[in-house]
């Protein structure tokens, strides 16, 4: 109730936020839960990524990440999937973000699915990566959102959706018009031996 | 009409529900963690359980325009599990979650020494928190039950307006008003409370503190019986303003005391409700 006895918020709550972590990095998961409301709605995520890159200073940083994402509610596992490709490695980073990827892929959290698949999907192997890639086509994840898309999509994702096409078909339904833009760039470039190119989106 | 039902355990229901809910002007709810009719026997099922009330629960209300506010304990009845003590020092964690608006359902069951543990830390979890406290009043021995569990909150040093009573009925309402207190009310068809009893408690005791609920979930219970409520006050009288203070303005002025409601919702409480730190950071 009282402004002078309020905790400092915005970027002084940060700052000192970010000492926190750094003095003691036990207390990283209870400040990057608060910074849903200490900061304002649209510095939330690059605050906890600032808070999550001192996490990666502390000892056995790289295995704390795994337990603040299992432990975070859906903003935080959003908030540390989108941080991880500006995250420093300490040594070991993509070995610990893999299994988070993939449990964001196994999610029916359309918004978990799309961050998975952003720039740290590129440590993702094929396999993993189509499934993520189908799985955005069924959940009408917009494909745009699919990182390096037009370079990573094979003749194997054209089988897939186009298995998934013909489902649709049968079932009178249509893939979303970027899915069938893919398929069709894939099916062509495997016809002509074409180059593919991103699809729009 | 707009409804905001405080204690509805969505975890049981279907999406039909969360349609039917919508259609009828629910706009908000709180899930209270609570019990699954299937006792837990590990800790770990109590992180998941938490672990959803934190996330794919939200995200499915979201997909119907419904906001979904939570709030995290270990409940009367499995606090006499022993294997499950664990689970207190869980529940901090999961107190600094963005959609947590409180400690609940604490209180008692059969009121053991096991519960007035589990129900004593958990209220000062909630003081040191910064949080409002959601108390399960017991269905047997009801009305001594309700005493002990108004003495427990005096004796925690938790103010009185920032803890409701749930379930409460004719016989224990008296006595969780005159110890300043929120009532709480939980409609079940042909048990605990029903529409027109609880017009009846309007009428008698004002529409101010007193929190009006579905409780639906895996037992028979009715996620519209909020609505009929409304409904039947407005039938006996009451005006659109005294419901909506039941159903909207209430439930914002007392959960808005975490701070944590949404702007969209606390902002949407009347201008009376508005001096109540309803808004996020205002306690």
């Amino acid at each position: 109730m009282n402004p002078a006895a309020a905790p400092p918020s915005g970027p002084h709550w940060l700052a000192e936020a970010q000492a926190g972590v750094l003095r003691d990095p036990d207390t990283a998961g209870t400040l990057i839960a608060a910074a849903a409301r200490e900061l304002p709605p649209a510095g939330v995520t690059r605050g906890r990524a600032v808070l999550l890159a001192a996490v990666l200073r502390a000892d056995a940083g790289v295995a704390r990440l795994a337990t603040l994402y299992r432990h975070g509610d859906s903003g935080e596992k959003l908030d540390l999937l989108r941080a991880l490709p500006l995250l420093p490695d300490p040594g070991g980073l993509p070995a610990a973000a893999i299994p988070l990827l993939r449990d964001a892929l196994r999610s029916n959290d359309d918004r978990l699915v799309a961050a998975a698949l952003g720039p740290y999907s590129d440590h993702l192997d094929q396999a993993a990566w189509r499934h993520g890639v189908l799985k955005c086509v069924f959940l009408g994840v917009p494909l745009a959102r699919v990182h390096r898309l037009g370079e990573r999509a094979d003749a194997e994702l054209a089988v897939m959706i186009g298995g998934l096409a013909a489902e649709r078909d049968a079932a009178g339904r249509r893939l979303p018009p970027d899915a069938a833009a893919l398929l069709r760039h894939l099916t062509a470039a495997t016809t002509d031996d074409q180059p593919v190119t991103p699809a729009e989106g | 009409m707009r409804i905001f039902d405080p204690h509805i355990h969505m975890t049981s229901r279907t999406t039909d529900d969360y349609s039917a809910m919508a259609a009828a002007g629910v706009k908000a709810v709180v899930e209270p963690a609570f019990w699954l009719g299937q006792p837990r026997t590990c800790p770990g099922s109590f992180a998941d359980y938490f672990d959803s009330l934190v996330g794919w629960e939200p995200y499915r209300a979201g997909q119907f325009g419904i906001r979904h506010y939570a709030t995290i304990a270990l409940n009367p009845k499995e606090a006499n599990d022993l294997r499950l003590t664990p689970v207190l020092d869980m529940v901090p964690r999961y107190l600094a979650k963005e959609n947590v608006v409180a400690v609940g359902e604490i209180g008692y069951d059969t009121m053991t020494p096991q519960e007035d543990t589990a129900f004593a830390a958990q209220l000062a979890m909630a003081m040191t928190a910064g949080l409002p406290a959601l108390v399960h009043t017991p269905h047997r021995d009801k009305a001594r039950g309700t005493a002990r569990s108004l003495a427990v909150v005096a004796e925690s040093g938790i103010g009185a307006d920032l803890v409701v009573l749930d379930h409460l009925n004719e016989v224990t309402v008296r006595q969780v008003r005159d110890a300043g207190c929120w009532a709480g009310f939980s409609l079940y068809p042909e048990t605990k409370m029903t529409p027109g009893r609880m017009v009846e408690l309007l009428k008698k005791y004002g529409t101010e503190r007193m929190l009006v609920n579905s409780a639906a979930d895996w037992g028979r219970s009715d996620p519209l019986l909020t609505v009929r409520t409304a409904e039947a006050m407005l039938a006996s009288g009451f005006t659109e303003a005294a419901v909506d203070q039941v159903f909207w303005g209430n439930p914002t002025e007392f959960f808005g005391r975490s701070g944590r409601l949404t702007p969209a919702i606390a902002g949407a409480a009347d201008e009376a409700y508005a001096g109540n730190s309803i808004t996020r950071g205002g306690r």
